[in-house]
């Protein structure tokens, strides 16, 4: 398959081919092409206005003064933006969000490639193994939350399981400690997450041929030094990847703190999100609330375009 | 210390790090569970850990009357979802992977931003035109919500899945006088079953499994998917442990079926997913 598409690349490509008239270049697509454009064009329009048009949208309210439940459009600048950043509740949702993407990316990264090494020893029962691993997955942040949001009760939960077994030293506030907050938060989303990146860095580690790993062999790397100089670097792809899904993840941060803990004492577990949503749809802030999401996206942006630039390249490459 | 008996230190080592995980990962789950068997008067702080008496079905009943039309409502939401994302999705795989047309890839990339879209970002317009559309609070303005925002993951999966077609199975289609909807009908459809299945599973948990949109466009307690109404059972000042349990328990069963019986597929689907990225 890659040779044919290294043939219909080579064929048309601009090195070989005459000059091409530049009535060609103009045409337009016909016939079946046309078809596929025409039945791809719903799905254009409507990522064009529901994604990119929106956006904008987003964007223009978030520098107009709609701030009360009807709408007015009377140009203000970045009069929003800079009161936003004069928020403290604001900084602490940044801080939080930094916190957040910091500890939950390690631990999914740390369980999940942790999981996917252990498994990959030919384990008996693997398949049920990874089934519950990947368990949490499937259910939904709301359930994971009532189920967390009990086991995290001072009073109560892992607390009372710590003393059973003699660990009282090990006993915390959990999210009601404002000093804690948003870090007890990623244990949580870190439950929830980890077994999908175990599968994504298992499937690497299946991706890696045989052949690689007895040539290696052959060539002295066994152990520890094979997954130190050949399989972890192979595995780069899947922890970019991984690490992007789960920045992504901390961006938009919502329904497990909703249910948890709100915004938390002190907003010691606020995040971005939440407070875009309070600020927007509660008290009809509404150009207040469109300088967050504008914010909330530039940081996506941020985590995005290094990936799209990478992924373009190397699919150019191929 | 012999070699043999090193190793079976090893992997007994391993096991036991792989076993703690799965009770780690399954505590939760139990701790739903048994709280949502035991009535309010045996729901405490101090017997959180211990199983219950007796099935106490007093809790699934209480939760159940509570969050059933929102259970019915969800299904209503996540059925229609999954196919109908399934089904653009799979025209969608099938034009950015055979139909290669100028820009084709750019077009893709614009799709695939809306992978990482921070959903707040378009909260407002939404809303604003599920309005003037007449749309907002209703189901079917949630069904379409879900749709648009699931052409970015649908289309990604079913291109992954067709790229593995090889070309010359459309080229002979062509040959033999195929156009683009018999190629897509004859050719495409019939063999795309896995990807069907990992894309109908992926919608499903995550349709069902939504609280920002359900919260945002059903502001109607009625018509809330479950995940809200599971949520509102821990009501303002009291929180009745063992109905909101119940009432999670009952939430999380559906996408826990299908993720179990079809988990294979699923699997196979997302690990394709992740190997060819």
């Amino acid at each position: 398959m890659a040779q044919s598409k290294a043939l219909r690349e080579g064929g048309g490509g601009a090195a070989l081919a005459p000059a091409a008239p530049a009535r060609r270049r103009l045409s337009l697509p016909r016939g079946d092409m046309l078809l596929a454009l025409l039945a791809l064009s719903p799905s254009i329009i409507a990522v064009a206005v529901f994604i990119y048009g929106f956006i904008i949208w987003t964007g223009y309210i978030s520098v107009v003064n709609w701030n009360d439940a009807l709408p007015t459009y009377v140009f203000v600048g970045l009069a929003n933006f800079a009161r936003l950043f004069e928020t403290e509740r604001f900084r602490i949702d940044l801080r939080n969000t930094a916190i957040f993407a910091a500890l939950f990316i390690t631990q999914c990264l740390a369980v999940g490639f942790g999981l996917a090494l252990l498994l990959d020893q030919r384990i008996k029962g693997e398949s049920i193994l990874r089934t519950i691993y990947l368990l949490p997955f499937a259910v939904s942040s709301v359930v994971t939350g009532v189920a967390w949001r009990w086991l995290m009760t001072p009073s109560s939960g892992i607390n009372r399981l710590f003393e059973y077994v003699g660990l009282d030293f090990l006993k915390s506030g959990w999210y009601t400690n404002p000093r804690i907050g948003i870090a007890a938060v990623t244990i949580v989303s870190a439950w929830q997450m980890s077994g999908y990146v175990m599968s994504l860095y298992l499937a690497g580690l299946r991706g890696i041929a045989t052949e690689i790993r007895e040539a290696a062999a052959i060539d002295g790397a066994t152990g520890f030094t094979l997954y130190r100089h050949i399989i972890i670097p192979l595995l780069t792809p899947v922890t970019l990847s991984a690490s992007i899904i789960l920045g992504t993840y901390s961006l938009r941060l919502f329904d497990i703190t909703a249910v948890m803990t709100s915004s938390g004492q002190g907003f010691s577990t606020d995040t971005p999100a939440f407070f875009m949503f309070q600020t927007t749809f509660q008290s009809n802030k509404f150009s207040q609330g469109s300088a967050i999401a504008v914010v909330m996206l530039l940081l996506a942006l941020l985590l995005i375009i290094p990936n799209l630039i990478i992924t373009a390249r190397t699919e150019k490459n191929q | 210390m012999s070699r043999s008996l090193r190793r079976l230190w090893g992997r007994s080592a391993i096991y036991l790090v792989l076993i703690a995980f799965a009770l780690f990962f399954l505590m939760p789950m139990y701790v739903l569970i048994v709280t949502a068997f035991k009535p309010f008067k045996d729901v405490s702080v101090l017997t959180m850990w211990e199983l219950p008496q007796g099935l106490d079905l007093g809790s699934f009943a209480t939760a159940w009357g509570r969050v059933s039309p929102n259970f019915w409502n969800s299904m209503q939401i996540t059925i229609p979802t999954a196919f109908i994302s399934s089904l653009i999705g799979s025209l969608n795989g099938y034009i950015f992977s055979k139909w290669r047309f100028k820009y084709h890839n750019i077009v893709y990339t614009l799709f695939l931003f809306g992978l990482f879209l921070p959903y707040q970002a378009v909260l407002i317009p939404l809303v604003q035109t599920l309005q003037a559309l007449g749309l907002y609070g209703t189901l079917p303005g949630l069904i379409m919500t879900h749709c648009i925002f699931g052409i970015p993951i649908t289309a990604m999966i079913f291109r992954a899945y067709f790229a593995g077609v090889p070309d010359e199975l459309v080229d002979a289609a062509k040959i033999d006088g195929a156009g683009f909807f018999s190629i897509y009908r004859y050719v495409m459809l019939p063999i795309s079953l896995p990807a069907f299945a990992v894309v109908i599973i992926w919608q499903f948990t995550t349709v069902w499994n939504d609280f920002l949109m359900g919260l945002l466009i059903l502001n109607n307690p009625r018509l809330a998917p479950i995940t809200v109404a599971v949520q509102n059972l821990a009501g303002s000042y009291f929180v009745e442990w063992n109905i909101q349990m119940a009432g999670a328990v009952i939430a999380a069963i559906p996408t826990t079926v299908v993720y179990l019986s079809l988990g294979r597929l699923f699997m196979r689907g997302l690990l394709a997913g992740a190997v060819k990225g």
